[in-house]
């Protein structure tokens, strides 16, 4: 018979001296999925404390990686390897390093972990990093643990031993809540019960570690889970072709099936399943797709499909994290979350515990630092539908990145919505700003234009609606001056008051678009954050940030306002361009020269706006 | 129990990932290129992002190194495969180090790789503002390749910071680049050297005939045979080629490409001949022979 499953994804897991690399040497080298040239190398060359005599092969080298680790005698990193079992099936590991500090990367390692093997040393027994090892793999979600009780024959392959050691580990695994968990006495060093079973141990009557990774299958099947797609990019073909390109993360999907966009709860049904090797009866989880629907409905990269009301946004979520970076968690600090395709700005507003990975208790604790795993809640910008990680990992997982360096920072793994996020329910109409579109005979979106005071952002605006209202396009323009004088009268000129004022020009521009509007916002809007939380409001293609790059001398020079002379007479401390900075947006959708012919600049930015 | 999986079944899902991978590249970077070196390894790489971005056209353009260097049927085989599958194909050459007679045989296989390759590959990059590169490169080739990412970040002027690199989890991609970054994508990181021949075969997939084994006329240099591709290539007092049946199991520059002994004239041999042979296909590289991680120095200076 064939298998669910022609790729395992393992983790092995262990402390420095339990023999892990041997252990991976030797399996990689039974298995033939190491070069020969490679063995040669293990067989001659040798490094510090090696015991194995020149001739025979050092296992443990053949897993080595990087220069400077090889200098330092540990592993630092995560390594990922193949092999591929005597039935065909292909197994990728993630190799996870056992040094004390690093538990991040275990939790990197594991992440994609179906089954892992967690080495003990039998002369050792049960120790702090063994316990560690267990709580991140449950963490992560690994379905399925294999403990392997290495170096039996230091112990003269004494079943007490292996028993006693197993009796510790299923006592944290029970407290743990995992269900999968199963030990093997091996010997990696001698080859007992890796590949072959073993002679010494006539008290084993299990499978050899090799044996159960060829027969391992997931518990869940795709007929048992619930369909999601995290859509990644809309593919337009020739011939008004639309189609939703993503990966089938979860459950199994038909042509006829009804789904619902997660995010804004409509609904359609599917008519077709692209591949590049024709069309789909069934598309089940692992496969990566392009779904076209029945009817035109609004979805953007990042948006889930999935089966019926399963998954419903939300802006705040209880999680546990893992954190990464040697910055600590800030509270209040805006990062982007990403989770599957899409990303959003969100905060950590409250840290409700750290947890002691070797012993399992909770302790009080304001910030996470490297390494620690707590249980913190999140905010999101907007809402957004996350299933539980136990339920999913690709939907329930999220990476925090820091917006100024981009670093991965944590990664989160979502345990529950909180109840907060579902008070207020969104009521789908089904007139929507695609319905208007339509209806308008042209696209609805938002050009947020960013300069300088005085760089000429009110002035291309005025410019190009004029030409637009004489091509028939519907316009409007939210100028930050004259919105400051209604609905933002009550804010100032601080960091704070500025993201503020952004941000309601933002969700009105969103409003005014839904209507079917082609909206200008003319707003200094000097933050990048600021700029970004914007444009997350929108879809691709929806939100043109352009950039009105104009000298400060020029804009001073002009000065329409007075603004400049009041800076200079020291009347303004918080004018932008004098007295706070001005961050230019990195990759803005357009850059006009606010110095140069403005006839051509507004041909430019209209023709950006009408192409689609 | 037992089980057996199709080698097709696991093709499928190295498939599927590569294809998630350029899918993800495709939409969250503003200017990414396919880095193309017409090699089996490339062409299993165009044939995926073809198949990924299907029915529309490949979203981004193709970019081809040239060290000027190498195996004439190879450029042959570029244009023609730009032409037919209308790819919008542009080529990095280091002129000016062309210009000042820089070869494989008057500077050192390290050095001419640099010159030739990397800094080629970063004048590029730079030349056309692209700001994600997909490679074919695969975790089994070397032992320092086993640590790298899928999507791998390069800082500033192109270099591979190993402390940099980004955390890995299920299929999640942190796509996001500070100023002056930019990222190096490998979708065919979990692939070994016999699935992509054992998709070359599936798929039907065009490939250069260097790799099938035929009479080509060849030196030998340090133990390996060179094919004499051109009259550039510098022949002792008296040497005249021999002829021998050989093929080559990775292309590059023909002075630096070993070619191997082979009557493999068809996909079907070679596959035979693949799995009765375990030789690293590094090995059969000139340029990684220098000390146990020089493949590894040459990442950090910005080498794919």
């Amino acid at each position: 018979m064939t298998t669910q499953t022609p790729v395992l994804h393992l983790v092995t897991c262990g402390s420095v001296d339990d023999g892990k690399s041997t252990l991976i040497g030797r399996l990689l080298a039974e298995t033939d999925s190491v070069p020969i040239d490679q063995l040669e190398y293990a067989r001659q060359t040798r490094r510090g404390g090696s015991t194995v005599p020149v001739g025979e092969i050092d296992y443990s080298l053949l897993t080595d990686g990087l220069e400077a680790e090889r200098e330092q005698g540990i592993t630092i990193d995560v390594a990922y390897r193949h092999m591929n079992l005597p039935n065909g099936r292909r197994v990728l590991i993630a190799d996870s390093p056992g040094h004390e500090q690093y538990t991040r990367n275990m939790a990197v390692a594991a992440s994609n972990g179906d089954v892992a093997v967690l080495l003990v040393d039998a002369a050792r027994g049960v120790r702090p990093q063994t316990h560690r090892h267990l709580t991140v793999c449950a963490l992560m979600g690994v379905e399925t643990i294999l403990v392997a009780v290495n170096k039996m024959d230091l112990v003269g392959y004494s079943h007490e031993t292996f028993e006693q050691i197993m009796g510790e580990v299923r006592t944290t695994a029970a407290r743990l809540g995992i269900d999968e968990i199963s030990g093997i006495p091996v010997s990696a060093v001698a080859g007992d019960n890796i590949t072959q079973a073993s002679t010494n141990m006539p008290w084993f009557h299990g499978e050899t570690l090799l044996g159960t990774l060829g027969i391992w299958e997931p518990a869940k099947k795709p007929e048992d889970e619930r369909f999601r797609f995290p859509v990644q990019f809309i593919n337009r073909a020739e011939g008004n072709f639309r189609g939703y390109a993503g990966t089938v993360v979860s459950g199994s999907i038909r042509p006829g099936d009804e789904v619902t966009v997660a995010d804004s709860g409509r609904t359609a049904k599917i008519d077709r399943l692209v591949t590049a090797d024709g069309d789909l009866d069934i598309a089940v989880r692992g496969q990566a797709i392009t779904i076209t629907l029945d009817h035109e409905v609004d979805v953007t990269r990042g948006d889930i499909l999935a089966a019926g009301a399963s998954l419903q946004p939300a802006d705040r979520f209880a999680v546990d994290m893992v954190w990464l970076n040697e910055e600590p968690l800030a509270h209040g600090r805006s990062y982007l979350l990403i989770s599957g395709s899409r990303s959003v700005p969100a905060t950590v507003t409250n840290v409700r515990h750290r947890l002691d990975v070797v012993t399992g208790t909770e302790h009080a604790a304001r910030v996470l630092e490297m390494n620690d795993v707590g249980r913190v809640e999140i905010a999101t910008d907007r809402p957004i539908p996350m299933d539980a990680y136990n339920d999913c990992r690709d939907t329930g997982g999220f990476l925090l990145v820091d917006r100024v360096n981009a670093d991965t920072v944590a990664a989160g793994l979502s345990r529950h919505a909180m109840r907060r996020a579902f008070n207020v329910v969104p009521h789908v109409y089904d007139v929507d700003h695609v319905a208007r579109a339509a209806l308008m005979g042209h696209p609805a979106k938002v050009i947020w234009l960013t300069g300088l005071p005085g760089s000429g952002k009110s002035t291309i605006a005025d410019s190009a609606v004029r030409k637009l209202h004489a091509l028939g396009v519907h316009t409007y323009v939210l100028d930050g001056d004259n919105v400051r004088t209604g609905l933002n009268k009550d804010l100032g000129f601080t960091p704070e008051d500025r993201a503020e004022n952004v941000r309601r020009v933002a969700e009105v521009s969103k409003l005014m678009r839904d209507s079917g509007v082609v909206v200008f916002v003319a707003l200094v809007s000097p933050y990048r954050t600021d700029r970004e939380t914007a444009a997350a409001l929108f879809g691709k293609n929806e939100f043109l940030e352009v950039y009105v790059n104009t000298p400060v001398e020029v804009c001073a020079e002009r000065d329409p306002k007075g603004l400049y002379a009041k800076a200079a007479a020291g009347n303004l401390p918080n004018m932008t361009g004098v007295g706070q900075g001005y961050e230019a947006p990195n990759n803005p959708d357009l850059i006009l020269a606010g110095t140069g012919d403005l006839d051509q600049s507004v041909d430019t930015l209209v023709a950006a706006i009408l192409e689609n | 129990m037992t089980t057996t999986v199709p080698y097709s079944a696991v093709l499928d899902e190295l498939e599927a990932e590569a294809i998630h991978i350029y899918r993800e590249t495709a939409a969250a970077f503003k200017n990414p290129v396919l880095l193309y070196s017409i090699g089996k390894d490339s062409s299993v790489l165009l044939h995926l992002a073809i198949k990924a971005f299907y029915p529309a056209p490949l979203p981004f353009p193709v970019m081809h190194i040239d060290t000027s260097w190498k195996f004439r049927e190879m450029i042959e085989f570029r244009d023609k495969r730009a032409k037919d599958l209308s790819l919008d194909l542009r080529i990095a050459q280091n002129k000016s180090a062309m210009a000042e007679g820089v070869t494989p045989f008057t500077h050192g296989t390290h050095e001419y790789t640099r010159i030739m390759k990397t800094v080629a590959l970063r004048e590029g990059i730079d030349q056309y503002g692209f700001d994600a590169a997909i490679g074919g490169a695969r975790r089994d080739e070397e032992r320092s390749r086993a640590k790298e990412r899928i999507f791998s970040l390069r800082e500033p002027g192109h270099r591979w910071e190993p402390r940099k690199q980004r955390p890995e989890f299920w299929r999640t991609a942190n796509t996001q680049l500070a100023p002056g970054q930019s990222m190096r994508v490998f979708p065919l990181s979990n692939w070994t050297e016999l699935d992509v021949w054992r998709y070359i075969e599936r798929e039907n997939i065009e490939i250069p005939s260097l790799y099938f084994a035929k009479e080509r006329p060849v030196v030998e240099r340090d133990g390996a045979l060179i094919m004499v591709d051109d009259e550039r290539f510098p022949l002792n007092e008296g040497e005249v080629p021999i002829m021998k049946s050989v093929r080559f199991r990775t292309l590059g520059c023909y002075p630096l490409s070993g070619a191997v002994e082979s009557t493999a004239d068809n996909l079907a041999d070679l596959i035979i001949e693949m799995e009765s042979s375990k030789i690293s296909e590094r090995a059969g590289r000139l340029i990684d022979g220098e000390g146990g991680g020089s493949m590894e120095a040459k990442k950090a200076e910005g080498y794919f």
